[in-house]
């Protein structure tokens, strides 16, 4: 009985010290500002809306624009840890709300579109936020269009990262060849595989929204 | 298909005719020390079978003698506390109700005296009339006509009418002082009734714990005989407690979950809503189940404080100045957890409401404020009065708990006995289907090789019983 008793303390002590990050879920998500897909801003309010009504005390969340170079802290609008106490939790997810509504109110379209950089950005951000999920959401039509300055041929790491994308609508071109859709998400599919994420997810249907922060 | 094995390979019905001939010949030459292998085989497994099934049923015999043994003594004890508890009683009613009996009988006596001398006074005659009535009577005899006898006697008519009159008042008037004494006497009578009634009740009360202690020691004597009959009635009375204490423990379980509910969530603004002891326990749960448990613990010590209880000797032979400290810390402590699960439960209503006006500022349709007014206060005021009164509640649980413990010392006994003589029976099973299987292995043995076992009859003409022995015989012999 004394034996049982002390292995059960020693349990209860150890997973005491375990971090609570691990439990935690962190998600970043990536709103495309460029060209005519800066219209589809009001949906990303959705989105983030949702995610704040659906992220629990613990959890981290950030939201970053996609613009013509992306690989910077600069692109985050808001960030924020939500406090573990959940009264509080609820007072920051008000002043979420608040700097998102601010920043998509003042969108300015941008000229090219780099999802790359805001990927490596986006999960540079995540490990170091340290959660035990990681999630990132783009919201974009995932056409990548760069200058020709900018560098993002090269491998990517998204270790222990799900890929969700969000409201990929078809373009003109998309239109007149349907391939050209369903070969660009293959394409990005194929590289976030590479790069080592642990899923990747197409959501369109924004009634189906539970399913961005669901386990596969 | 491979055919090495065969004699002739191109006529394999030949090449398995003469192997089965001279499989059949190795089988018969090899049979005594193959019959012999066969039942030494079964005698192995049957052996140690019958011997596990031996001890097993050798180990139930000593777990029912412990057992019976512990049963009879606590249902000794038992017996032993409720007729003390009897005889408390007993003794409490004499104390309180008959001892001053003697003296209420003696005063009883001497007022019944009191009112038979007065009613006797109310009976008295009036008194007989005056000697002048006789010279009354000789004047009235006298002739008529004589005008002075005749004043005379008008004269004494009204006098005797007059004192007639006084004496009839007065006679009157002593009449009704003795009725006024006999009316006093009323309340007395009725108190007399009164009293005399619970004096009845009383004795009919004793006659009852009479009764109930000579029932309780004819149980008692059928203990300390220790037969079959206290041994059942033990039983069966401990296996009603386990049922209903496990019961009245379920019950009590939902009570607790119904708390942890209450608390779980606003637990969370004490030590944190992203903590996780495992990946799906967090330490906001595992705070609010310690607080119940805590309070339930506090029930425990509390009654176990007033001696309701008996699961811990150390309190139970504390003096009662020490128990008494106990009882009030208990108390004490259990009312302050009852009073945080009361906040608790308020600061939940207020989380839930902050959370559901986050929700609706995020909805894309602004939704219409909801004003309940007083009605919508009930669910919190509900929630802050059981949060208060749950950890109360749980407090009781201590009473079937040791109910359940009590008794679960019996039917677990009763159950492993069970259970080990169900393993005895198998292995005894086990026993013999192994020396049944060897014998029909022999006779299955001697099936296959049965031609020469023909051959060999004809040609020795020996009878077979003198030649092996019996497989029964040896076995029983080994067993």
């Amino acid at each position: 009985m004394k034996k049982i008793l002390i292995a059960l303390s020693t349990l209860l002590a150890l997973a005491g010290c375990a971090d609570p990050r691990e439990h935690s879920h962190a998600v970043y998500m990536l709103i495309d500002t460029s060209g005519t897909y800066a219209q589809e801003s009001a949906k990303a309010q959705l989105i983030v809306n949702y995610l704040l009504g659906t992220l629990q005390p613990g959890d981290s969340l950030a939201v970053a624009r996609v613009k013509s170079r992306s690989f910077s802290e600069k692109d985050i609008i808001a960030k924020a840890t939500f406090d573990s106490r959940p009264s509080q939790a609820n007072a920051q997810k008000r002043a979420f709300r608040e700097a998102i509504d601010n920043a998509l109110r003042q969108v300015m379209p941008s000229r090219y579109t780099d999802i790359t950089g805001a990927m490596i950005q986006g999960a540079e951000y995540l490990n170091e936020a340290g959660a035990g999920r990681k999630t990132i959401i783009v919201f974009s039509d995932m056409q990548e269009e760069l200058d020709r300055v900018t560098v993002r041929d090269f491998p990517i790491s998204l270790q222990n990262i799900r890929i969700v994308a969000v409201n990929v609508v078809k373009l003109g071109t998309d239109n007149v060849d349907p391939r050209r859709y369903l070969g660009r998400l293959d394409d990005w599919k194929k590289r976030v595989e590479a790069a080592g994420a642990t899923e990747w997810r197409v959501i369109n249907d924004l009634e189906r929204l539970d399913t961005i922060l669901a386990r596969s | 298909m491979n055919k090495a094995w065969m004699v002739w390979p191109e006529n394999p019905a030949v090449s398995v005719l003469v192997l089965a001939v001279l499989a059949m010949l190795f089988l018969y030459a090899a049979r005594k020390p193959m019959h012999g292998l066969i039942q030494s085989l079964g005698r192995t497994a049957m052996g140690p079978l019958r011997l596990g099934a031996r001890w097993l049923n050798g180990a139930a015999d000593r777990m029912a003698y412990r057992n019976r043994a512990v049963l009879l003594a606590h249902g000794r004890q038992e017996v032993e506390t409720r007729i003390e508890r009897e005889f408390e009683r007993i003794g409490a009613l004499v104390t309180r109700e008959l001892q001053g009996y003697p003296t209420l009988q003696r005063k009883l006596l001497d007022e019944i005296t009191r009112v038979e001398e007065d009613y006797r006074k109310c009976g008295e005659v009036p008194p007989p009339p005056p000697d002048w009535v006789e010279a009354v009577t000789a004047m009235s005899n006298v002739k008529n006509g004589n005008e002075m006898v005749m004043r005379v006697l008008e004269e004494i008519q009204r006098s005797v009418n007059s004192i007639h009159d006084k004496a009839l008042t007065e006679y009157r008037k002593a009449y009704e002082s003795r009725h006024r004494i006999l009316e006093g006497f009323m309340p007395f009578w009725r108190s007399l009734d009164k009293t005399l009634g619970r004096v009845d009740r009383n004795i009919g009360s004793l006659h009852q714990s009479a009764a109930a202690v000579d029932a309780q020691m004819e149980k008692y004597e059928q203990i300390v005989a220790g037969n079959d009959k206290a041994e059942s009635m033990l039983t069966v009375s401990a296996f009603t407690q386990f049922a209903i204490a496990a019961l009245v423990l379920v019950v009590a379980a939902g009570g607790a979950f119904i708390n942890f509910k209450l608390i779980a969530l606003p637990m969370s603004e004490m030590v944190g809503a992203g903590d996780y002891i495992t990946a799906s326990l967090r330490t906001s749960e595992v705070a609010a189940l310690v607080i119940i448990l805590v309070e339930a613990s506090m029930g425990l010590f509390l009654l176990e404080a007033l001696r309701i209880t008996h699961l811990f000797p150390r309190i139970a032979n504390l003096n009662d100045r020490m128990r008494h400290r106990i009882l009030w810390i208990a108390l004490t402590l259990l009312v302050t957890l009852a009073g945080v699960e009361a906040a608790l439960a308020l600061m939940r209503d207020m989380l839930i409401a902050d959370k559901q006006a986050l929700l609706q500022s995020l909805a894309t349709a602004p939704q219409p404020a909801v004003t309940d007014g007083w009605v919508g206060r009930i669910p919190t005021a509900g929630q802050m009065l059981l949060g208060f009164m749950l950890p109360f509640a749980l407090a009781f649980i201590a009473i079937p708990l040791e109910s359940l413990i009590h008794s679960g010392r019996t039917v677990g006994g009763v159950l492993a006995t069970s259970l080990v003589r169900v393993a005895a029976f198998v292995l005894r099973l086990a026993g013999n289907v192994a020396r049944h299987a060897s014998r029909v292995l022999v006779n299955l043995y001697d099936v296959a090789i049965v031609i020469p076992l023909l051959v060999e009859r004809l040609v020795v003409k020996v009878p077979r019983r003198a030649a092996a022995p019996d497989v029964d015989e040896a076995e029983r012999t080994h067993a």
